[in-house]
């Protein structure tokens, strides 16, 4: 697997070292271990790292936004996720942290890429029936149907208002 | 296109909002007048603390569903009133490893309502997914176009009565903001009882045009007006059947949000018109996490300029091909209909309002002798009131425009008086298969042609009102009514008024 060469994009972050070790790929990247290839066809694993397999190692200065009780409190109305605890809350921020190293690359005049299918034509289908039909089929795998309807939950219960419900965030 | 009708042609999103008159300390950004206009024309009373009076302002957000054979993105077909789940395919279900397909005609659709709305229609379009979570929409988004749609800056002309009176028509334009094609969700039904929500995805994913207005309108008249008037515009395209307009109030004070003493200001206001206060937004603002849709790359239109030579004719939606073949609108249709026929405008609009009507009236001009300005008096009048006494479509009505026609025609050549004629429509309204010359000879209906018998008649009249005939002499004209009412009646209504006039004023003046 050929290594990818970020260097050119990163941003020169001021009095940063810019050699090896830190903030820097290890090149090449770890290659799972060679395999012999059998002669029947195989599908072979994915080889997911256990580890992340790359940190950023160097310590922003700039500050590092806190996650704020508002933001905690809209996301658990939006997603219906409960945060919990500390660790939780925790576990988020790092997570934004992780997210944040893409301000890293310089995207200066470089114009966003919406689709990997951006040079191609997007492709016009006639207006003929083709599809549909296959009721049994879809609900095969329903876990509860009634007379050929899926079923689900009661419709959107929205939680109630920070103050109003006891949660972790109360005290946050 | 579809010959069902779809039960939910049209939805419609009201977006009340309320906006500072021009000349207060923070000025609208869209510069309204200061003085507020209502239905009535009245003046809005000024809030308490001098400012220039906050006026309402009302902009829609239209949801018409494209008349095509099959799904905006699938191959699904689009059908009303179908067994549950059985029009989806397995990209409508959101399965995982199914992509989107764009349909050619939605694409059409769309130019063609943006065409027709005055807009510019974007040559490179865009779609993009909008997150939200809810049982019937499987895949958590619903592809859209936010960032760039397929059609801006259009205008709508609409005209509506003042004081409900039809000789009284304004004509009024709503500015369109845009156009853009996204998916309609599935159906969701509620089952309280047994806590669950049923969902049928028949209707997930058929194509959809958003038609959004900006706030243009004052109050729910004029925007009822726009409504019905877009309505048409989509049926005669055929890109929409826009059978069912329902309207939700939406989109709350968005200029009041903020301010904590305006919300105040605002609550005694309210207070003091008895207006209603628009509906609570849903629990906090929704956040829709707009996205460009990956699997889709830009939507490109050419134009007869920009025509590439190598493509397939089958993927090229050119713009001005679509132009050329548009049918008249009904503007359009209007004042041709006033032009060829010499009827008022007001008429143009009652005949176009109803289905069929137009048709109706045509085909009786055509086939009688009576002029279009008289014919439109017995469509609008008599037919029309009749249709709307017994909830009928024109389509329905028991009268043909044929048997009209005949009926008319008696009319025209003085057979029978126009009283009479009204007895006999009443009759052809029962539907028992008589032509109106049957039904004017069961009943006697025949204006008497003998020129001596009327005379006769009269002289009897004549002779036996000695008084009257005396002031008629002396110069009382208005008596001379009294006079054609006896003859009238003699003749049990079957005498022409006018001839009976003039052979009553001959026979006095001798």
């Amino acid at each position: 697997m050929r290594a990818l060469c970020l260097g050119r994009w990163l941003r020169t972050a001021p009095g940063a070292a810019r050699g090896a070790g830190e903030g820097r790929l290890p090149l090449p990247l770890p290659v799972p271990p060679a395999r012999a290839v059998p002669t029947a066809p195989v599908v072979s694993p994915a080889w997911v790292p256990p580890r992340p397999a790359w940190q950023h190692g160097q310590q922003r200065p700039a500050p590092q936004q806190k996650v704020t009780v508002e933001v905690l409190d809209h996301l658990e109305h939006l997603a219906l996720v409960d945060f919990r605890d500390a660790e939780g809350v925790e576990r988020l921020q790092k997570a934004v942290q992780f997210a944040d190293q893409l301000h890293e690359v310089n995207t200066d005049g470089v114009e966003p890429m919406d689709s990997v299918l951006e040079d191609r034509c997007l492709y016009l289908r006639e207006d003929d029936v083709t599809e549909g039909n296959c009721t049994n089929e879809l609900l095969k795998n329903a876990r509860e149907k009634v007379e050929e309807y899926f079923v689900a939950p009661p419709g959107n219960i929205p939680l109630p208002k920070l103050e109003e419900r006891e949660t972790f965030l109360q005290g946050f | 296109m579809a010959a069902a009708a779809a039960a939910r042609g049209c939805g419609g999103v009201w977006r009340w909002a309320w906006q500072r008159g021009a000349g207060g300390p923070a000025p609208a950004p869209r510069g309204q007048r200061a003085v507020a206009c209502n239905a009535r024309g009245g003046a809005v009373p000024e809030g308490k603390s001098g400012l220039a009076p906050w006026v309402p302002v009302v902009g829609l957000e239209i949801h018409a569903q494209i008349s095509s054979n099959s799904k905006l993105f699938s191959g699904s077909q689009v059908q009303f009133a179908a067994p549950p789940n059985s029009l989806v395919s397995f990209f409508d279900a959101s399965l995982p490893g199914t992509l989107p397909v764009l349909n050619r005609r939605c694409v059409e659709a769309a130019v063609m309502t943006g065409l027709a709305l005055n807009c510019s229609i974007n040559k490179k379009s865009l779609f993009d997914r909008k997150h939200y979570f809810y049982a019937d929409l499987p895949a958590g988004y619903q592809i859209t176009q936010q960032r760039v749609p397929i059609a801006v800056n259009g205008s709508l002309s609409y005209s509506l009565c003042i004081d409900n009176k039809m000789s009284q028509m304004v004509t009024k334009t709503v500015r369109i903001k845009q156009i853009q094609l996204e998916q309609d969700s599935g159906k969701s039904l509620h089952d309280d009882t047994r806590s669950q929500t049923l969902v049928d995805l028949n209707r997930a994913g058929v194509g959809l045009m958003e038609v959004v207005m900006e706030p243009d309108m004052c109050c729910g008249e004029e925007a009822a007006a726009a409504v019905r008037e877009l309505q048409l515009i989509l049926q005669t395209l055929g890109s929409s059947q826009a059978v069912m307009a329902d309207y939700e109030i939406q989109r709350q004070i968005e200029e009041l949000e903020n301010g904590g003493t305006i919300l105040n200001e605002t609550r005694a206001f309210d207070s003091k018109l008895g207006c209603t206060v628009p509906m609570r937004d849903k629990e906090g603002k929704q956040d829709y996490r707009f996205m460009p849709e990956p699997n889709l790359p830009p939507l490109i239109l050419y134009d007869a300029k920009s025509l590439p030579a190598n493509l397939n004719h089958q993927q090229v939606v050119n713009i001005d091909w679509i132009h050329e073949r548009l049918p008249d609108l009904p503007s359009v249709k209007r004042a041709k209909l006033v032009e060829q026929y010499g009827i008022l405008p007001e008429h143009s609009f009652t005949l176009l309002n109803e289905d069929g009507l137009t048709e109706f009236f045509e085909n009786v001009v055509k086939q009688t002798q009576m002029k279009p300005k008289k014919v439109i008096g017995w469509i609008l009048k008599d037919l029309l009131s009749y249709l709307k006494q017994h909830s009928l479509t024109v389509k329905e009505s028991p009268v043909s425009s044929f048997l009209l026609a005949d009926l008319l025609n008696l009319l025209e050549k003085k057979e029978i008086s126009s009283t009479a004629a009204k007895q006999v429509l009443a009759e052809l309204w029962k539907g028992e298969g008589k032509t109106p010359l049957e039904i004017v000879k069961e009943q006697k209906l025949e204006l008497i042609q003998d020129q001596k018998e009327l005379e006769q008649i009269c002289q009897a009249v004549i002779d036996g009102q000695e008084n009257e005939v005396m002031a008629i002499k002396a110069g009382n004209r208005k008596v001379l009514n009294k006079l054609i009412g006896l003859v009238q009646r003699e003749t049990q209504g079957r005498s022409n008024p006018v001839l009976v006039k003039q052979l009553l004023e001959k026979k006095l003046s001798e």
